[in-house]
């Protein structure tokens, strides 16, 4: 029992870093413009949070920093797609690369500072820790992102559907051509979400470097969170709610591949994943398998529901052009 | 009443002078006079391609125009957004609705406006769109998507979208086009209340008896250039209206030679199938062509017409049922087989089934023969001898075009509906199923479909001609099935309107047989 609440609690730790990216990615998803360079702008956030936090002591402003940091290369994406209107998929290729680059080079030697550099502080929260079960898992002892995340999905649901902003979001990534005759700016708008699927990519990373794995490890920072978190927008269908619920699944799904390598024996039985190396591969491999399955299920429940899927995502708007 | 609003003393709320716009190859519109009054329903016709949707665009704030000047309640005004032109009171219905489908009708209605400030408190504006649909008899529920309603009511949606904002003008593009017969009324309806109220309209339709029926004045352009301008209805005749759009007599009446009628070429029986969202479309649809014949199939829009055509070309598949060509069975046979068989489809959906958009003139017209011997060459195609034949049906098919090399996206309506008929025709079909071939097309283009289909028929084709003008089927058809919700309520041969009419809302042709005989 111990030992699944542990899994539990520390999944939600984990997947709250899903949690921040898998929504940004539903808000520039949202506007029409897919990007699959979130695994590259987590990175950069996780780097630029340890930077900036060793350097002036104040993981807070790291935070900050990280989320600006991000949200600024997201750009390079945003011009190339929507003013350029080029592909949207290999220009977000190559802003992970592009990405992911950076973080390395500017990354160099922070390997180093480990215990040095300052987190993000974790605490309980009184009262909600009593309640049974659920307070071990959400309320013990967890990062103040894990407790900040919680606000946050609540929010960005009522955001996206009950308000004025909101609405203007969906009709530029369902129908772009009748938001623009409506005198809504649909560049404008679709920069400005892919400028905050960026500054959510950025407040992922920094969550992982500044407090649920605090630490610079290089592209082992992020291990691949940002492809997991593409995929689980699809699962989400583009709702934050169910995005949270499929960040915490996944968190859990981590933390039992890594965890389960640590006992000897497993509910009585020796266990076969013990200090195993070759079983360890494979291990590693199950959240990315169960990514393609739950992506396999999501795309084709939300096929039949046609809901989900912004109809006008991954296409340029070019004003006047006959068709859409 | 109509005396009154013709006098000249009306109010002039827009003036449009020596209006031009260009596009790359082509003088869109050429030192355009347009003017609308207060109060009435000017009507724009002209062949497709004339330019009249380009003109009410740089009016709605669309397009820019490269040269003319546009006055709107005497203050001179440059567009630069859609938005500017709805602020000044001028909204357009457009031809392909701008409705975001997954959202409410009131959602669609509030997009873009200042108000609500952040909070979106649907139900209240519910109530407030809902009294504003009252006024003006435009019935819609605020609460539905826009995916659950009819195109009727979808149009509702849009003219109350305009209305909200305020218009005072109502640019209305072919608005017709889409709707059935009764939906017609009701649009003419609130038109008219529209007009009492004191709004104005422009009124694009290809549909002569339409712009007899509801226009004050009518304003005719042809290649871009206005013809005659602002011409009061009341003074022309229909025939008037189509030689001045097409710069000759209109032949209104087609001679149908008689053919000889040869073997069964397709025979249906008990065909079933569902629709998109897996409801039964068909629910046992028997029905035979023979070689030599047209044969309609009448029925108010969405009764299972677009389903058939569709199952009879191999694109959807049949749950139950038989469909043979020519004494063999080709039921839920490929596409190809079935293009092998001699099956053509003309399909509805011009843009997104009959062509790919965004491809050249070229490439749309062999997509059926790309691998026959000379285009085909082994896995490869012959691009000088596909330009070549492509060359040839643009002469023969009289195909208004800059080059084969455009892609057909660019193309009006009607150039459209060509290069598909162009396509299925020269394929020298056994069986060909088309769907509201002349749905949008102009009366010339019309006249010339119509007369591609005859010359079908004479040289011993079996044509299944889909439609819901049932002018068209009276006069093109040999016999004429009716449908009704999936289901053939009976075979008129002698035409007897009443009798198609009493079939297309659900009465059985042995149902009104025995009435006719108590
Ligand atoms: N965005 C565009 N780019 C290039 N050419 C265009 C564009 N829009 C229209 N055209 C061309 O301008 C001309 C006028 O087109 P327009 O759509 O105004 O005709 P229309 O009178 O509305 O015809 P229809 O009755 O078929 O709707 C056509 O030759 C058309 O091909
Ligand atoms: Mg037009």
């Amino acid at each position: 029992m111990d030992f699944i609440l542990i899994i539990l609690a520390s999944g939600v730790a984990t997947g709250t870093v899903l949690l921040y990216a898998t929504v940004g990615e539903a808000f520039s998803e949202r506007s029409g413009i897919l990007n699959l360079g979130v695994e590259g702008m987590m990175l950069i956030g996780a780097m630029t949070a340890y930077k900036v936090s060793a350097a002036t002591n104040n993981p807070w402003l790291g935070l900050l920093v990280a989320m600006f940091a991000a949200g600024a290369i997201s750009q390079v994406h945003a011009f190339i797609t929507i003013t350029l209107q080029s592909d949207q998929v290999v220009s977000g290729l190559a802003l992970n690369f592009l990405a992911i680059g950076i973080s390395l080079v500017l990354g160099e030697g922070l390997t180093s500072l480990r215990d040095v550099v300052p987190s993000l502080p974790s605490f309980s929260i009184p009262v909600l820790v009593q309640i049974p079960i659920l307070g071990r898992i959400f309320f013990t002892n967890q990062s103040v992102m894990v407790y900040l995340g919680f606000i946050f999905v609540p929010l960005a649901w009522y955001y996206i559907n009950r308000t004025r902003p909101g609405l203007h979001l969906r009709a530029v990534g369902e129908y772009p051509a009748a938001a623009d005759t409506l005198g809504i700016g649909v560049y404008s708008l679709r920069y400005f979400y892919v400028f905050v699927g960026g500054l959510l990519a950025g407040l992922g990373g920094a969550t992982i470097s500044l407090s649920i794995s605090p630490g610079w490890f290089g592209a082992l920072t992020t291990a691949g969170q940002g492809w997991i978190a593409i995929g689980l927008v699809i699962f989400a269908q583009w709702n934050p709610v169910r995005a949270a619920f499929g960040a915490y699944t996944f968190g859990a799904l981590r933390r039992l591949v890594l965890d389960i390598q640590g006992p000897a024996t497993l509910l009585g039985f020796a266990n076969p994943f013990f200090y195993n190396p070759h079983n360890a591969f494979f291990l590693k491999m199950i959240p990315f398998a169960f990514t393609i399955v739950v992506l396999v299920i999501g795309s084709r429940e939300a096929n039949r529901k046609r809901i989900g899927t912004p109809s006008a995502l991954g296409l340029p708007y070019i004003r006047g052009q006959r068709g859409l | 009443m109509n005396q009154e609003k013709l006098s000249t003393e009306t109010e002039i709320v827009v003036r449009m002078s020596g209006v031009s716009k260009r596009f790359p190859g082509v003088l869109a519109n050429d030192q355009v006079d347009f003017d609308l009054r207060k109060g009435e329903v000017h009507a724009l016709l002209g062949e497709n391609g004339a330019g009249k949707s380009t003109l009410m665009n740089v009016l709605a704030g669309m397009y820019r125009a490269d040269g003319g000047t546009i006055t709107v309640h005497d203050q001179l005004v440059d567009f630069g957004s859609p938005r500017e032109a709805i602020e000044a009171g001028i909204g357009m219905v457009h031809q392909h609705f701008m409705l975001v489908p997954s959202q409410s009708v009131t959602e669609n209605i509030l997009l873009g406006l200042d108000e609500p400030r952040f909070r979106m408190h649907l139900p209240q504006y519910n109530r407030k769109i809902e009294q504003m649909a009252e006024q003006y008899g435009l019935h819609v529920d605020p609460a539905a998507r826009i995916w659950q309603l009819t195109v009727g009511e979808q149009q509702r949606v849009e003219i109350l979208k305009m209305l909200y904002r305020g218009a005072d003008v109502l640019i209305m593009d072919e608005p017709t086009a889409v709707l059935a017969p009764s939906e017609i009324d009701e649009l003419f309806n609130t038109l008219r209340s529209m007009t009492a109220q004191g709004k104005s309209i422009v009124f694009i339709s290809h549909k002569l008896h339409e712009v007899m029926d509801i226009s004050d004045r009518v304003t005719v352009l042809q290649k871009g250039a206005v013809t005659s301008s602002g011409v009061p209805t009341a003074d022309v005749t229909r025939a008037d209206l189509a030689r001045m759009m097409v710069g000759r007599e209109v032949v209104f009446r087609i001679d149908k030679k008689d053919v000889e009628i040869g073997d069964v070429v397709l025979s249906v029986e008990g065909l079933k199938a569902d629709n998109e969202k897996g409801l039964p479309a068909l629910r046992g649809v028997d029905l035979n062509v023979h070689a030599g014949e047209i044969v309609g199939l009448a029925g108010v829009a969405g009764n299972g017409q677009s389903e058939l055509s569709e199952t009879l070309a191999g694109l959807r598949e049949a749950l139950d049922g038989k469909v043979m060509v020519h004494g063999e069975d080709v039921t839920n046979k490929s596409v190809k087989s079935g293009i092998r068989q001699g099956i053509s489809l003309v399909p509805a959906d011009r843009t997104l089934v009959g062509t790919a958009p965004n491809l050249s003139v070229t490439d749309n017209v062999i997509m059926k023969n790309y691998d026959q011997s000379p285009i085909g060459h082994g896995w490869m195609v012959n691009s000088t001898e596909a330009g070549n034949y492509a060359t040839e049906l643009k002469d023969d098919y009289d195909i208004m075009v800059p080059t084969i090399d455009t892609s057909v996206r660019l193309l009006s309506g009607g150039n459209l509906q060509k290069v598909i008929l162009a396509r299925e025709i020269s394929s020298d079909p056994k069986l060909m199923i088309a769907v509201q071939p002349t749905r949008g097309l102009d009366v010339g283009a019309i006249e010339g479909v119509q007369k591609l289909l005859l010359e079908q028929r004479e040289s011993g084709a079996a044509i299944l001609l889909i439609s819901e003008e049932l002018e068209e089927l009276l006069s093109l058809s040999d016999r004429i099935y009716v449908i009704y919700e999936g289901e053939i309520m009976g075979e008129v041969l002698d035409g007897d309107i009443d009798k198609i009419g009493q079939m297309m809302t659900g009465t059985r042709l042995e149902q009104i047989d025995t009435q006719g005989d108590a």
